[in-house]
């Protein structure tokens, strides 16, 4: 029992809350509308203002477990980035984030700009282990840390990654994470001693909190759970496709509004009841002789 | 002496990391003392994998409560383990196609891959979700307005709750735009902004603090917990 109500029930209403509103969205393929808040925007309008050709490094910092939260916000970046004609290098601080990549690089970049050359319009140079101590390093010797791609093909042969020796030779830095290392440690470690360089960061619900205190000083932009994720998606799609139709695996943030808002909605209701329960006991308590 | 040889390491360590940022001669010493770092995180990846078997070999030898979990962990560590060391099902790489073993372990189609995809992205993407149930359930039991602090955490709740939401926009979107920042959206990037991140930057500035003062007891030899027992 939960408070005298069987946690069943609760359950329960949960899973329909969730449920109901992904079967209405399927059914109907409607979202709800997005208006993006300031610091999703900064990120937008940081990725617009880079020239064509620019090369951004971006971190895949998660694994399965935030892929609800953060594969959105990964696949937008990307096509966001590929529309631009920019070159992402991608690299991981989480042992699976390489897979998350590849994941979002085969959606998005294979899928719809299959005339983008790996090496050479973008790249995957895996995982690196050592959570800060990677950060530290590449900091002044970014072959130091990843000296092959994904691969095995070595950097120097790379297209991409000509003339770049650091990470302050990158323009834009885009993290996506879930926790450390992560949003938090890209801060401390890369943006406090490269000030000229942007830093964007896509985080959990979780993390965002904290994050925030780093906005809009050393982080350029972020993207904030799955809200940041929509309304960031929405900016990208009207830039994109305008008034046309958005292919539906880029419209995955958007789609998962309405689960939360039905799922926020019954956490409001049942903080209602319970403190509705709670101080008409307490009444009772004091009226009982 | 392995004690007084491990606390001139974390000593010399510290320091280079220190000056390394002032001296630009240092900036390489500190790149090798990161390698070190580095080296040890990935043996403590080793360390882990045997201190997973130790205990839980222990449980299943004890058969105590719950043995059959420590089994069923055994085994996905055994068997994960072999598939990516033993590169089970891997596809040869393009560039090799008549070596057999020429790929990756985690490419599409090896055994690896197979158990990434089908196993574990969806047991931990599981477990994150049923949080939203452990949730619901805790906000029932637990979120009351006992008082006036308990009473200003919930309302905020109810606007970080709303106002990430379109029903934010439903409630106060009617909301004249002189009056705009009482919006429920705006109002949680009020809250963010303001409220969360002085109370943030207070904690974090904290921490900062705390981290430099036992950075410094830590390479003075004063802090010696890391070398563990009762040094």
């Amino acid at each position: 029992m939960s408070g005298g109500l069987d946690r069943r029930w609760i359950y329960l209403a949960m899973m329909l809350a969730v449920a109901l509103p992904i079967l209405w969205n399927g059914v109907t393929g409607k979202t709800f509308p997005e208006s993006p808040t300031p610091p999703s925007q900064a990120c937008f309008d940081a990725i617009e203002a880079l020239p064509e050709g620019s090369r951004v490094l971006v971190s895949f910092d998660y694994d399965p477990a935030s892929e609800g939260e953060l594969a959105p916000m990964a696949t937008s970046f990307m096509r966001h980035l590929m529309h631009k004609r920019l070159r992402p290098v991608v690299i991981a601080l989480w042992p699976l984030g390489p897979t998350k990549a590849e994941e979002t690089i085969s959606n998005v970049i294979k899928a719809d700009f299959p005339d983008r050359v790996n090496g050479r319009d973008f790249v995957n140079l895996g995982f690196q282990t050592g959570n800060e101590g990677v950060l530290k390093v590449i900091g002044t010797d970014f072959r130091k840390q990843f000296p092959v791609d994904r691969s095995g093909t070595p950097v120097d042969r790379l297209p991409i990654m000509e003339g770049i020796t650091k990470v302050g030779d990158f323009p834009l830095v885009i993290t996506i994470s879930a926790g450390y290392p992560g949003g938090k440690e890209w801060v401390q470690y890369v943006s406090s001693s490269n000030p000229g360089l942007v830093l964007l960061a896509g985080v959990t619900g979780v993390q965002a909190s904290q994050v925030y205190s780093y906005y809009p000083g050393q982080l350029r932009g972020m993207l904030a759970a799955i809200k940041g994720a929509a309304e960031y998606e929405a900016l990208v799609s009207a830039a994109i496709d305008g008034d046309g139709v958005t292919p539906p695996r880029y419209t995955e943030a958007r789609r998962r509004m309405a689960p939360q808002l039905f799922g926020h909605l019954l956490l409001i209701a049942l903080i209602v009841a319970g403190n509705a329960m709670y101080f008409a006991q307490k009444r009772c308590k004091a009226v009982a002789p | 002496m392995s004690r007084s040889v491990a606390l001139l390491i974390c000593l010399i360590g510290g320091l280079t990391m220190l000056v390394s940022p002032f001296l630009p001669m240092a900036t390489g010493w500190a790149n090798d003392v990161t390698d070190w770092f580095n080296i040890l995180a990935a043996m403590a990846f080793v360390l882990g994998g045997g201190s997973l078997l130790k205990v839980q070999l222990m449980r299943l030898s004890a058969r105590g409560p719950g043995w059959g979990y420590s089994a069923v962990t055994l085994l996905a560590f055994v068997v994960t383990l072999w598939v990516g060391l033993g590169k089970v099902g891997v596809v040869a790489d393009p560039s090799a196609p008549m070596v057999p073993w020429s790929g990756k372990p985690d490419d599409e189609g090896s055994a690896f891959w197979w158990i990434y995809l089908y196993v574990m992205t969806p047991i931990t993407s599981t477990l994150f979700a049923v949080l939203a149930f452990y949730v619901a359930s805790a906000a029932f039991r637990a979120f009351r307005a006992k008082n006036l602090e308990a009473t200003l955490l919930l309302a905020t709740a109810f606007v970080i709750l709303l106002g990430r939401t379109f029903a934010g926009v439903v409630l106060t979107g009617w909301l004249p735009d002189w009056a705009s920042g009482l919006r429920l959206e705006n109002l949680a990037v009020t809250i963010m902004d303001v409220f969360n991140t002085a109370g943030n930057r207070a904690i974090i500035i904290g921490i900062a603090l705390g981290v430099a003062s036992t950075g410094i007891r830590l390479m003075l030899g004063l802090d010696r917990s890391y070398l563990g027992g009762d040094a």
